[in-house]
């Protein structure tokens, strides 16, 4: 009966999210909204983590997985694209590394200047 | 004989991806990836048996529909990493943002640069986040999702191979750091590498997947 829980409260959030895909006239997707949702919820405890926890994490283990229908249907398509393959190939390539290393620069130059800030005022006190 | 069965796409799929998991624990190189693996596999079979995709998706379009509920299963992680999140939220924040703003204009100065149809270009935008929110957003933009599969798992297979490689001779040392530009730059598949790193890494870059999805939502219609 856990899981049967579990699950039913993961689907409401479906559902909700669903629904407010349906109302709201943004291009968000349906899960976007329910994860939202489901964060929120969580930080207010209106759904605790003992709710949710087991069937979340069975969800998260099998998700790739799930991608599996959509990257075989790209048997259907590769003549479509054919032409714009090597354009795809490269964009991706360059854009992925490009990504990864404005993040990762970002993210260390800030942490890097707090740490030495705190650093300073501890040597003061 | 196949067309009307519900169960062959869906079998074929786990039995294949099973496979493909058991080759990859054996064998374990980046490259021998179970999504890649198990997609090469069933288009083979499907090649050689002549079955048409529309047969295959009869079952396997039963495991899409739980996308939506495994994506929303996200937000678990991301409340279990609350205390990080907050520490560093500052930093996460700004280097999120950075590097989402790099995508969108590296991809659009890119498009212009091949002369690519609008429709890849739409496909193209949601490429480095999670494949679940990366459709809904190419679909909402009114592009080819398929494209978007392609360029997504291309995205994370690249992204997770260069990872180790990049962050060192770039000087990305920082397991928040290392974490947030694998889930930012590779989604899913970079977080599964960033987990191998350390389990700071594996959960800042899930926490990256959340927040470079919910920026890219934002940004896609900017930029379009």
């Amino acid at each position: 009966m856990k899981y049967l829980y579990q699950f039913l409260v993961i689907l409401g959030f479906s559902f909700a999210g669903e629904m407010i895909h349906a109302v709201v006239p943004l291009p968000v997707p349906a899960s976007v909204y329910g994860l939202v949702l489901l964060f929120v919820c969580l930080m207010l405890g209106v759904v605790k983590l003992n709710q949710i926890e087991e069937a979340a994490d069975f969800f998260l283990q099998i998700m790739p997985v799930l991608f599996i229908g959509a990257s075989v249907s790209l048997m259907n398509i590769i003549q479509d694209i054919l032409g714009s393959l090597t354009a795809i190939i490269i964009i991706t390539v360059i854009s992925t590394f490009v990504v990864m290393g404005v993040t990762g620069k970002t993210a260390q130059y800030i942490i890097e200047r707090k740490e030495k800030g705190d650093l300073m005022r501890h040597g003061h006190q | 004989m196949l067309n009307g069965s519900l169960f062959f796409g869906f079998f074929l799929s786990l039995f294949c991806y099973w496979v493909a998991a058991k080759i990859a624990k054996r064998f374990p190189y980046t490259i021998l990836n179970p999504l890649l693996l198990s997609a090469v596999f069933i288009i083979i079979i499907l090649s050689v048996l002549h079955i048409d995709y529309d047969t295959y998706n009869e079952g396997a379009q039963y495991l899409s529909y739980l996308l939506t509920p495994a994506t929303i299963c996200l937000a678990v992680p991301m409340y279990r990493q609350i205390q990080v999140l907050k520490k560093h939220f500052i930093a996460i924040f700004f280097s999120m943002l950075a590097g989402c703003l790099a995508c969108a204009l590296v991809i659009l100065g890119l498009s212009f640069v091949f002369h690519l149809d609008t429709q890849i270009y739409h496909a193209l935008q949601p490429k480095s986040i999670t494949t679940a929110i990366a459709i809904g957003v190419a679909e909402e933009a009114g592009a080819n999702s398929t494209i978007t599969v392609a360029a997504v798992i291309l995205t994370g297979l690249i992204g997770a191979i260069g990872a180790k490689t990049f962050c060192r001779i770039l000087k990305i040392t920082h397991p928040v750091a290392v974490g947030l530009a694998c889930g930012n730059a590779a989604h899913a598949i970079g977080t599964s590498k960033a987990l191998e790193f350390g389990e700071v890494e594996g959960a800042m870059s899930s926490l990256a997947i959340v927040t470079a999805g919910i920026m890219t939502v934002i940004l896609v219609p900017i930029f379009a």
